[in-house]
């Protein structure tokens, strides 16, 4: 019982990080069909960025916001000099951001080395509740109430604001929505730049948890893949219920099954995308 | 009608790269032979991909298994089971042509982003037993000596130019194979559904069943690049199969030109060639590599071989430039 609880929370808590990396991917992928493999970077540089800031300035919170932010230009840059122009063209988005993931990876070992560092966390979301024989660590609550929070301002953007609307729009039929009168571009620019922003705020939330290290970049992205196609891109709920299955998946894979964790990850996936291929919440 | 490079003498410029390779060895250092021998097995793999990419229109993110697939068969059964080499081509291609069949079933539900989607989470549960399944794999460590096979000739493929000649003939063996396939009405239909997949279906065409079975046949030729790998390397590790190797054998395809053979195998050829050479000089290669895969989007986006068409079509329609 001790186990099915504390690998419930486990999956639960990391499937909260993965809705906070996924969560804008989804929507970058519903609104632009882009296929975006400098997604995992963003996740990794944004960890690097907030652990040069706390270094600098001891401030989670200020870790958490300029990592975030430093990311997000980033990515705006990237999608302004080549994503926007590649739009349909899925093997050219696969390429161009491949390359745009090499050259982070290459220059995040530049800046900042080979070795793995740890995000030293508030003395506040240190430590850990304990019931019993069980064992809460503090900080997983707190990426659950991070992740829980960003769930619910997405929900209030996209459902209750006029650029939310308009996102929706894009989502639901570019053309339409150009046709009349949505800035397709800038609606496509802020959610790209939204979904980076929100992979650099997992980052830095992951460096206090699981660390910031070479290859974390990639060693992210195929999940953020699976849970965009599970729950089916360009859903928000989707996103939320792809990440808690992916996390609980992933968790009691390799609890149970440790040779065949993958597997027991991936397949059952691709199981679900042979009988729903847009995924649970999508759209064709 | 579509304009072809080669058309008149089309075999004039694959005899001469052939003739090339064959009689290159001996005026070449043990280095950049290793690097040709490379290149041969990554060509077969970029035109195998290049079935469903080039000519189908469906880009996969999950080719590589198949060379993991092929590969760890070779590896597994020669180091545990100490079977001869027709055995473990036979196994390893048989796998390969095994699993694409089922994945196949899966993935071709899908088009566009989704099927990219998928093949990258099929791609992933292969990668994953290679990684975790350390019982039969041996996880991260890989399998190491896996022993150069012995046909029987009087040259040792533990050297490396008898295993040069022999990896020369693998990609010979699957060059024409894959050609006869391409121009083979079989072929002729995955260009017409890759044009239209509508209008072939109007027509009649059993549009999923041709999809299906070029990217078994995909697989295979996939899964025959592993077995050679395997023997050439005698190591294989799930670096083999991640992610990151999908995605560089769809850069060698883009690279060199889709929708062609010998453009994927160009392709592979630079890669090969441009990691291993680049990372002799600077530890930088990845940035370096980088910037391949943004130049290959942005100044050649139908590939090397697209360029050269699009040029001497250019040249060709010059003369008559004076109506427009």
């Amino acid at each position: 019982m001790e186990f099915w609880i504390t690998q419930a929370f486990n999956g639960i808590s990391y499937g909260a990080l993965l809705f906070l990396l996924a969560g804008g991917l989804s929507l970058i992928f519903g609104m632009m069909r882009i296929v975006n493999m400098t997604h995992g970077s963003y996740y990794l540089l944004g960890g690097y960025v907030g652990l040069t800031v706390i270094g600098r300035t001891k401030s989670f919170p200020l870790a958490i916001l300029l990592g975030a932010l430093a990311i997000a230009v980033i990515g705006i840059g990237e999608w302004n000099a080549f994503l926007k122009r590649l739009s349909g063209q899925e093997l050219g988005q696969v390429l161009t951001t491949m390359g745009f993931a090499l050259i982070f990876q290459d220059l995040a070992l530049i800046t900042w080395g080979g070795d793995p560092y740890t995000i030293p966390v508030p003395a506040m979301l240190s430590g850990a509740y304990t019931i019993g024989q069980l064992y809460f660590p503090v900080y997983r609550f707190f990426i659950v109430a991070v992740a829980g929070a960003v769930a619910v301002i997405l929900w209030l953007v996209l459902e209750r604001t006029r650029v939310g609307a308009m996102m929706r729009a894009t989502v639901d039929d570019p053309e339409m929505a150009r046709g009349v009168g949505i800035n397709v571009y800038r609606i496509s620019m802020i959610v790209f730049a939204l979904g980076a922003f929100l992979a650099a705020v997992a980052g830095v939330v992951a460096g206090g948890f699981v660390g910031v290290y070479p290859g974390a970049d990639f060693e992210i992205l195929p999940y953020a893949f699976v849970v965009v196609i599970v729950g089916g891109m360009g859903s928000l709920k989707g996103a939320l219920i792809g990440s808690l299955l992916v996390g609980l998946l992933d968790n009691f894979g390799k609890a149970l099954f440790p040779e065949l964790s993958y597997f027991t990850l991936f397949a059952p996936m691709a199981a679900i995308l042979a009988v729903w291929p847009t995924g649970l919440y999508g759209r064709t | 009608m579509r304009l072809d490079l080669f058309s008149g003498e089309r075999w004039v410029v694959p005899a001469i790269v052939f003739l090339l390779l064959a009689i290159s060895p001996p005026f070449l250092s043990s280095f950049l032979l290793t690097l040709l021998t490379q290149a041969l097995i990554y060509a077969i793999l970029a035109m195998s991909l290049d079935i469903i990419l080039g000519y189908t229109g469906l880009a996969s993110l999950g080719h590589a298994a198949y060379l993991g697939l092929g590969a760890y068969s070779v590896g597994i059964l020669t180091t545990r089971y100490a079977v001869g080499f027709s055995v473990a081509l036979a196994a390893g291609v048989l796998m390969a042509v095994v699993v694409a069949a089922i994945f196949g079933l899966v993935a071709l539900r899908a088009t566009g982003v989704y099927f990219l989607m998928i093949t990258l989470a099929l791609g992933m549960v292969v990668w994953g037993l290679a990684h975790r399944w350390v019982t039969m794999t041996q996880g991260d460590n890989g399998i190491s000596a896996i022993s150069r096979p012995d046909l029987g000739l009087p040259w040792s493929l533990a050297l490396s130019i008898p295993f040069y000649y022999f990896a020369l003939a693998g990609f010979l063996v699957s060059f024409w194979i894959l050609r006869a396939i391409v121009r083979s009405p079989f072929g002729q239909t995955l260009v017409g559904i890759r044009e239209s997949e509508s209008r072939m279906r109007t027509l009649g065409y059993h549009v999923w069943l041709h999809k299906y079975i070029g990217f078994v046949i995909a697989g295979g030729f996939g899964g025959f690049a592993g077995v050679l790998w395997a023997y050439y390397n005698g190591f294989v590790s799930p670096v083999d199969l991640q992610l990151a190797t999908s995605v560089e054998v769809l850069l060698m395809v883009a690279l060199g030109g889709r929708g062609t053979l010998l453009g994927p195998a160009l392709g592979a050829g630079i890669i090969v060639f441009l990691k291993n050479l680049v990372s002799v000089y600077t530890h930088r290669w990845l940035l370096i590599l980088g910037a391949v895969y943004i130049a290959t989007i942005v100044y050649a986006p139908e590939g090397l071989l697209g360029a050269v068409r699009q040029w001497a079509q250019r040249a060709r329609s010059n003369p008559s430039r004076s109506e427009a």
